[in-house]
Formats: structure tokens, C-alpha cells, sequence
């Protein structure tokens, strides 16, 4: 596929995740701050948020199988993925850990189960996206590469 | 001439010491500072900050998470402003709640400025016309 045609797809696939609601402005801002002294940012923050996320995801999912819920954990745990989500414009997950935090603080442990399955569904469904962005990004730049060689 | 310990820079990029245990965050907070053109050190809690404040005699601001393990923002902050040696060093908290209580007991500690996450690069540039050049 022509440069050009992967470059639209990548910015209708963008569009499209902003338009959904999985990104708000910070993405936008974190877009902003790529530039030629650091063409990888953005990957760079999509990859280690995914990382971070799923570390959490794994903890809370242990915490939650407990017979004894210990809230203030799983409450920190959500807390800390609802603050990278904030910070990587990730907007839907960030919303459903706001969710998952009202559920912990009424110690709901029926609630909490159903909150972490939204924030596994909107992070999951953002991952895809996610790997198809970066994937379309790896091409156009490694067009661009063979290009100048 | 000795860089002077804290607030203005004598020569050379500011040095900005970045302390949150996300690592997410450490690489928006590092970045944002970099685009405004000054040097960076990333750590991951308040030791280790602590850690590298006693060995580099260079750093002019910190800015640093409210919320981690072992070591809160808070703590961090108290330590600096408790000391001789540190205590010139203007120190911001960075925190994703907006806590009242939180936010006049930071700065009544000597904090010179509470931001809000997600930490935008016009955040960065009034702090630091503020406390770098």
C-alpha cells in the first residue's frame, strides 16, 4: 500500500478512536509533543501504558478471585490505572475506573466484579486499536527509511 | 562560578529532577520538559530521588508525584525544605485528585505550586519562567 494511503488509514483509525470515545484531548497533546528529536513518544507511552495496564489488570484480577476482598488494595490498583489512563488520553478506560473506584469505596465486591470486567472490555478494545496504530506507524516509517537510503 | 544550589540556573539547561512512580507518567513529564529544552532525570519514588539529590549538586527544580509507595510527594517535600542543603530547591507536587486538604498542606510545607494531572507543556512553561532560566 502506497505511503500516502497508509497514512490516511492511520489517521481514519485515529479519528475514528477519538470519535469512539477511547481517546480524548490528552492524546492529542501527547501527538503534539512528537516530534523529529523524538519521533517514537508515542509509541514509546502507548507500550508502556499497555504494559503498566496489564501488570494491574493481572493484580486486580488476583485480588478480586480473594474470598476476603481487601478493597484498599484493589482501590490503589485502580487508582494508579486510572491515573496512566488519564495521562495517555486513554478516556473510556479511564472512565470505567472511576466506576471501579465508587464500587470499592461501598466495599460492593458484586459491582467491583463487574467494574473490572468493563475496564478489561474498554482496555482490551483499546489495546486493539492500539497495535493497529503502531502497526500502520512501523510501516509508514519504514517506508520513509528505504526512501532515504 | 558554582551553580548555585536551587531556583535560577547559572549556565547550561536547567536540570529538572522528575520523581512519580508511574511509568507512564515519567515519560510524559520527562518529555514535556525536554521539548521546553531542559536536561531531565527521571526516578521512580522518593529515595531514590533523595538518593541522587546527594550526589548531583545540579538539580534546580522538583517535581514530583503526590501519590507513591514507601515515600509520598509529601514526604519527599519535607525532607527537602528540611534540608540545609536542599531546601532552596523549589519543589511542585504533581497529584490526579484534586484534594483540597492535600493541596494547602503541600504548599504550607513549602511547595510552590500544586498541578494537576494530566500535566500539560503550558503547565511546565509557567513553572518554569517562574523558577529556570
Amino acid at each position: 500500500m502506497a505511503p500516502t494511503a497508509l497514512q490516511e488509514k492511520l489517521n481514519g483509525l485515529v479519528n475514528s478512536m477519538f470519535a469512539e470515545g477511547l481517546l480524548d484531548e490528552q492524546f492529542q497533546q501527547l501527538q503534539m509533543l512528537q516530534d523529529g528529536s523524538n519521533p517514537g513518544f508515542v509509541a514509546e507511552v502507548v507500550t508502556l501504558f499497555c504494559e503498566d495496564s496489564e501488570r494491574i489488570l493481572a493484580e486486580l484480577t488476583k485480588l478480586m478471585d480473594q474470598a476476603v476482598v481487601d478493597y484498599s488494595k484493589v482501590d490503589a490498583y485502580v487508582h494508579q490505572l486510572k491515573g496512566s489512563s488519564s495521562s495517555v488520553g486513554a478516556q473510556n478506560v479511564k472512565l470505567a475506573c472511576i466506576q471501579f473506584r465508587q464500587f470499592c469505596e461501598d466495599n460492593n465486591k458484586e459491582g467491583c466484579m463487574r467494574a473490572l470486567n468493563v475496564v478489561k472490555h474498554e482496555y482490551y478494545h483499546l489495546r486493539s486499536k492500539f497495535e493497529t496504530m503502531l502497526h500502520l506507524e512501523n510501516r509508514i516509517q519504514a517506508y520513509e527509511t528505504k526512501q532515504q537510503s | 562560578m558554582a551553580m548555585e544550589r536551587g531556583c535560577k540556573s547559572t549556565g547550561g539547561e536547567p536540570h529538572v529532577l522528575a520523581v512519580d512512580d508511574s511509568s507512564v507518567d515519567r515519560a510524559v513529564i520527562a518529555n514535556v520538559l525536554r521539548s521546553s529544552k531542559y536536561r531531565v532525570t527521571a526516578v521512580d519514588s522518593g529515595k531514590r530521588a533523595l538518593e541522587l539529590l546527594g550526589l548531583e549538586r545540579d538539580v534546580n527544580m522538583i517535581i514530583t508525584d503526590y501519590w507513591m509507595p514507601e515515600m509520598t510527594g509529601y514526604e519527599l517535600l519535607k525532607r527537602v525544605k528540611e534540608s540545609s542543603e536542599l531546601k532552596q530547591i523549589p519543589v511542585v507536587i504533581m497529584s490526579s485528585e484534586n484534594v483540597p486538604n492535600r493541596i494547602s498542606r503541600c504548599l504550607e510545607e513549602g511547595a510552590e505550586d500544586f498541578l494537576l494531572k494530566p500535566i500539560q507543556p503550558s503547565d511546565v512553561s509557567r513553572l518554569c519562567s517562574r523558577f529556570l532560566r
